[in-house]
């Protein structure tokens, strides 16, 4: 994971509530075995002409076509975003296209995680502040807006400023580009411990 | 001590260590595996050079890919990169040691239809799973948590995971489930009423007589949508119901071990007086069945009512939410359910999929037949399911009906395999999801109970089973003579 701190970028305005996963990386694209190459495919139903999926012609309505967002690195989206299924293919879509910050008033609980193991920030403002930066960044693709992690703030250059709260931890990990695994493995010594004292328990243990 | 409730217990001991400003490291006990989310955590072991901590802790199968038509389009699958998620996790298994239920396997099945069907899901336990709809298994007072990719390999690494501490939150729901209203129609409810982000940060407990009056597999199909409402998990206290359904499985424990286990299952259920950070109450005498009529599980109604009009969103997000739900789903606000008319009928899934399901919709539809151009599949959950139906002939009463009776696997719920919606189709699905395009591009999905469902395709439009008393009589009895507790 690559550490992250100041992020100043274009934003691309979704302003829609309940944006589900099978929105953000439809099914056909979780039969691949890889973890690479999913930023293609990302709002693919939305994305590309539905008479001619196939041909990946893109639909001109949708927001991702619009050549003055391209190279936007935060997404804005309506509240509880991406929730339904857990695939994490709709976290690497998203981080694979090139987003490295997602700004929505509330976000679905196992997004949430995934989008902390890839690196994503996750921002969380009022539905009023998201409102705010939908129309600025619609009226004007090149508005620029700065995420700072570490201050916890959100600003543009035209004195709009938001603080966010952020678990201090996901935080550190963040900041720092930790790998999950590896923290988890400091405690190594209280996994062997518990296995130890429960390892035994036979109405714990999946096979008896 | 503190009362605590049913989550609490279960947390608490399981904790592995709780680092100050970290989240708590819980420790696994089962994780479930499947094709769809594994492939990455297994190369990520390889790649780091991690061996997987506990493989006797795995359990693994194909579902969300396999074909569904027959035997042998599974063991041949077409689709070569189908073909090749399911050959990697062969793979997978056999190298770190994984128990493997294959295709044809007689315990092949939905991953959340086997875990309980082994008895490997028991009260009292933590299991995960890289699927949302691992909340199933919270029907047996386990804690079962939906969980990523990244996560899937973080369990195989550890055999924990670290999680923030959930919100508690009760839904009780108190008394005689009416005539024709199910476990389905409950959970659809309540989506209803909280929304698909209504219990965000949450576990749910459900309790009340109605719950306690439910089957295993209603206390199932309960649970296995908390995801739908946003919830981290749901869970339902362990009673003589579970201990019915889980002895004598082939991973219960057995003889002294099995009365030790009821034991401790025994001490599990919230105390009295313990305290939630939510409830919620619901009468469950004024339920009825439920429809879902647009793109979120949260955009349901019941059958005497309408599609609802803009007049009806509760804020400017619902109201965009609404319009766009009405154009995808070529529906005009205040048509009577019962006048839509549906193309596909699809019964099955990890929500809808298991016996008494397939019982309750057969009693529907024996002496019937399916409606003129509507087609209509039925796809058991697991072979066990699939054996036991036709053990009792009701394979016999579909097929005669004019359904298609299928082989084990997720089939029509998802679309990752070769059952999928055409374009515009309009289907009555006893599944978990009605988000665009989920069945298959362009497909508008309709969830409903099993007996929903089979009374539609029949009429050919959505019909309200509470008028089928007299048509059906079988239904009333059948479905309460069901073994292990009343399905109501």
């Amino acid at each position: 994971m690559i550490p992250i701190n100041v992020l100043t970028s274009t934003a691309v305005p979704l302003p829609l509530p309940n944006i589900d996963t099978d929105q953000i990386l439809p099914k056909q694209f979780l039969k691949r075995i890889e973890r690479t190459g999913y930023g293609d495919f990302l709002f693919f139903n939305w994305r590309y002409n539905l008479d001619m999926p196939e041909h990946m012609e893109p639909n001109a309505e949708f927001v991702l076509s619009n050549p003055e967002y391209k190279g936007s690195k935060i997404l804005i989206a309506g509240k509880n975003f991406a929730c339904g299924s857990s695939r994490e293919h709709a976290a690497w879509a998203i981080s694979q296209y090139g987003f490295l910050a997602v700004i929505a008033p509330s976000f679905a609980d196992i997004f949430f995680s995934n989008a902390g193991k890839n690196g994503i920030i996750l921002v969380r403002l009022s539905e009023e502040d998201v409102e705010t930066l939908v129309q600025r960044s619609t009226a004007n693709p090149h508005h620029v807006i700065t995420i700072n992690l570490e201050a916890q703030t959100v600003t543009d250059d035209q004195g709009f400023s938001a603080s966010f709260e952020i678990d201090p931890f996901r935080k550190y990990c963040l900041l720092n580009g930790l790998d999950d695994i590896g923290l988890t493995l400091r405690h190594v010594d209280s996994i062997d411990t518990f296995e130890s004292k429960h390892g035994g328990d036979f109405w714990i243990a999946p096979k008896t | 001590m503190a009362a605590k409730t049913l989550f609490e217990k279960v947390w608490e001991q399981h904790i592995v260590v709780e680092p100050a400003g970290e989240p708590a490291l819980i420790y696994v006990d089962l994780q479930l595996v499947h094709e769809v989310t594994s492939p990455q955590a297994f190369d990520g072991l390889r790649l780091a050079g991690r061996p997987l901590r506990h493989p006797e802790r795995h359990i693994a199968t194909v579902d969300h890919n396999v074909p569904t038509t027959s035997a042998q389009d599974r063991l041949v699958i077409v689709d070569q990169v189908s073909a090749a998620q399911v050959n990697a996790l062969r793979k997978n298994c056999a190298e770190f040691g994984i128990e493997f239920f294959d295709v044809q396997d007689a315990s092949q099945g939905i991953v959340h239809m086997i875990g309980p069907e082994l008895g490997a899901t028991k009260p009292g336990m933590t299991i995960v799973c890289g699927d949302s709809h691992t909340s199933t298994h919270g029907a047996f007072g386990a804690l079962a948590i939906g969980i990523g990719t990244s996560e899937v390999e973080h369990v195989m690494a550890t055999q924990t995971l670290p999680q923030s501490r959930p919100k508690t939150f009760l839904i009780n729901v108190e008394g005689e489930l009416p005539f024709g209203v199910t476990a389905k129609d409950i959970i659809l409810d309540i989506i209803g009423r909280i929304g698909t982000d209504g219990a965000t940060g949450c576990v749910i407990e459900y309790a009340g007589s109605a719950i306690r009056a439910l089957s295993m597999e209603g206390r199932m199909t309960i649970c296995n949508m908390s995801i739908e409402a946003g919830a981290r998990a749901g869970m339902i206290a362990p009673d003589e119901t579970t201990f019915a359904y889980v002895k004598g499985r082939r991973f219960a424990p057995k003889g002294e071990q099995w009365d030790a286990a009821v034991a401790h299952w025994k001490t599990l259920p919230t105390d009295a007086g313990a305290i939630y950070d939510r409830e919620l109450h619901i009468d469950a005498t004024t339920l009825a069945p439920a429809v879902t009529w647009g793109t979120s599980p949260g955009m349901t109604t019941t059958i005497d009512a309408s599609v609802p009009t803009l007049d009806d969103a509760k804020s400017d997000a619902d109201r965009k939410s609404y319009e766009r739900a009405f154009e995808y789903m070529d529906l005009k606000p205040g048509t009577p359910m019962e006048e839509i008319r549906i193309d596909t009928v699809f019964l099955g899934s990890c929500t809808n999929g298991r016996i008494e399901d397939l019982r309750a919709a057969a009693a529907v539809v024996k002496g019937h037949h399916v409606a003129k151009k509507v087609r209509a599949m039925v796809v058991p959950g697991s072979q066990a399911v699939k054996r036991q139906a036709e053990q009792e002939g009701l394979d016999e009463v579909f097929k005669t009906a004019g359904f298609e009776w299928r082989e084990p696997g997720c089939s029509m719920c998802l679309g990752m395999n070769p059952d999928i919606l055409q374009p515009g189709e309009r289907c009555a699905s006893t599944s978990n999801r009605n988000f665009e395009g989920r069945q298959g591009r362009g497909g508008r999905t309709h969830l409903v109970s099993p007996e929903m469902a089979a009374a539609a395709a029949i009429a050919g439009h959505f019909t309200d089973i509470r008028k089928w008393r007299d048509i059906a009589p079988t239904l009333a009895t059948e479905q309460i003579l069901v073994e292990g507790g009343s399905r109501s």
